[in-house]
């Protein structure tokens, strides 16, 4: 029986430049941060990044990490528009953006872990992602209607991350939050040896029914090769139902991101050390807040 | 009602116009003041309407903006969003910061894609919306830059591209309102260029046209947006009770 249990600095260490690499999630919810600020740490560049885009994406662009990013939107949620991924862009420091619609993203990643080369959609024709994106095709349906469709491409992870609420040692892994995204399918998209599950809680196998229903079990072993304990590893995203956004967090995230010295000063308090630095100062963090707080009451 | 009617409350009326007669579908708000006129269509005369939370869940009864006691009838996460989406069964009410005569809408960016001047969202969901199901535009501030002659990004599919792409897409393509500060339009014209509908209270054709910066179709006899009702007016202040909606407005 395989224990798959490892430390997000071991899932790194198996990523190689130049990979393409799926991140769950959605926006700012319920993202593998801790893999992220893993990846933060280590020197693994020209990255393709296939992602429902939230700060996961915004980090790995201001470190330089990006050459070519896979998106149909880069946003925060609470706060609408991510401000490195922002930046990124109005600097032209995103090598390849590929910009696809929500849709086509989904239909990419069930093409690829369908095995197909493609999987045809209406979402897209007669749009920009056409103009921006000319290396797109169409099919015509073979039946009598003929109509033509866009055949958005199978897009093959080399790794994948996701977040879960609860994970096992083998690899079965929960989400107890209202949705699931799409993080079956990064999974599914990926080769087998680096599907990569973070999740709050490590449980035995017989607890996995103890907080949700069976629908809630929709991670199996057999898509998993590596298990993270990370509690709060999703900070400051949403990890329904352990913990929401940490908005203030984010504020501040977002306030330091406006000028490279604040996000200088904002980098070396909190991405300088390991994720349990991250965590201790986080702790820290919020207990000056709420010291300041009082003070001026 | 001789007293001229509040302006947000005149446009979460016409927000809630876009729903009439859709039925049993999903009417989906992107935003304060068309998550209010969804609301308010359901609350009123469109009581079938399926109103989410904008999290994942389909929510019974007149639930406050942001309330959390909601009253669940349906799971609607992103993937069934989706479903749904292709199946057509939505109507949808997005934003939009810039949209030309043909309703072709940029959320994306400003300036050349390529690099832009200014980056915004990105297309998301708007390039399968605008062919798949009904979608409307609420736009707060009505003015020559955000109605412009060409937007810089087609992330929702015009009247003019849909025709372009043929079939199914130009047969079932489906732009229905365009709400502003200053008045509602649609694209009920032979060629499906923008036309103006109603002003707004207190809003003269010549502030509608010098903030176009496209020629609108202008009927002979313009109406006056209306004043919600007794019964919508009670079904705002339960909707809206913070009057959210009054920031949503430029003044």
């Amino acid at each position: 029986m395989r224990n798959k249990l490892i430390s997000e600095t071991q899932a790194i260490a198996s990523l190689e430049n130049g990979m393409t690499i799926g991140i769950g999630g959605w926006g700012s919810r319920r993202k593998p941060m801790s893999l992220v600020r893993a990846l933060l740490r280590s020197d693994i560049s020209d990255l393709t990044v296939v992602s429902y885009g939230g700060p996961d994406v915004g980090l790995l662009c201001a470190a330089g990490k990006v050459k070519k990013l896979v998106y149909a939107f880069v946003s925060l949620d609470s706060i609408a528009l991510e401000p490195h991924f922002r930046i990124a862009r109005q600097s032209g420091t995103i090598p390849e953006p590929v910009e696809w619609d929500e849709g086509m993203l989904q239909w990419a990643l069930f093409a690829a872990s369908l095995r197909l080369p493609f999987l045809p959609t209406r979402a897209g024709l007669g749009s920009g992602v056409m103009d921006v994106n000319p290396t797109l095709k169409t099919i015509n349906s073979p039946y009598a209607d003929a109509e033509e469709l866009l055949a958005v491409p199978a897009l093959r992870l080399d790794a994948a991350f996701v977040h879960m609420n609860r994970a096992d040692s083998r690899g079965n892994a929960q989400y107890l939050g209202p949705d699931l995204y799409f993080d079956d399918l990064f999974l599914g998209a990926c080769e087998p040896g680096r599907r990569f599950v973070s999740a709050e809680k490590i449980i035995a196998t017989e607890d996995l029914l103890k907080e949700g229903t069976f629908h809630t079990l929709k991670i199996n072993r057999s898509m998993v090769d590596g298990v993270i304990h990370a509690p709060n590893g999703a900070h400051f995203t949403t990890c329904e139902p352990d913990y929401g956004r940490d908005e203030a967090f984010q504020k501040a995230y977002v306030d330091a991101a406006r000028d490279p010295e604040t996000w200088k000063a904002f980098s070396a308090r909190f991405l300088s050390g390991d994720e349990s630095f991250y965590q201790e100062q986080v702790v820290l963090w919020r207990a000056e807040v709420k010291a300041a707080k009082e003070a001026t009451k | 009602m001789s007293d001229t009617p509040v302006l947000a409350d005149v446009i979460a009326v016409a927000c809630a116009e876009a729903w009439r007669g859709d039925g049993e579908i999903f009417a989906s708000g992107m935003g304060v003041m068309q998550m209010l006129g969804a609301r308010l269509a359901r609350a009123t005369f469109e009581p079938d309407l399926m109103i989410s939370d904008g999290e994942a869940f389909f929510i019974a009864g007149d639930l406050p903006i942001g309330a959390t006691d909601k009253v669940v009838e349906g799971w609607i996460p992103f993937r069934s969003v989706f479903d749904t989406v292709a199946g057509g069964r939505r109507h949808v009410m997005m934003g939009a910061s810039q949209i030309d005569r043909y309703g072709n809408t940029n959320i994306a960016n400003i300036g050349p894609w390529a690099k832009p001047k200014s980056q915004l969202l990105g297309v998301r969901g708007g390039p399968g919306n605008t062919v798949n199901n009904a979608t409307s535009f609420f736009i707060p501030k009505h003015q020559t830059s955000v109605f412009v002659p060409v937007v810089d990004m087609v992330s929702g599919v015009g009247y003019d591209r849909a025709k372009k792409v043929g079939g199914f897409i130009a047969q079932r393509h489906d732009l229905r309102r365009v709400i502003t500060n200053l008045g509602v339009f649609d694209f009920n014209t032979p060629d499906h260029a923008m036309r103006l509908v109603t002003l707004h209270p207190g809003v003269s054709l010549d502030d509608v046209v010098s903030n176009t910066g496209f020629e609108l179709v202008v009927p002979a006899e313009v109406l006056i947006s209306r004043g919600p009702t007794a019964q919508e007016s009670a079904a705002i202040n339960i909707i809206d009770p913070k009057g959210l909606r009054l920031r949503e407005i430029a003044s």
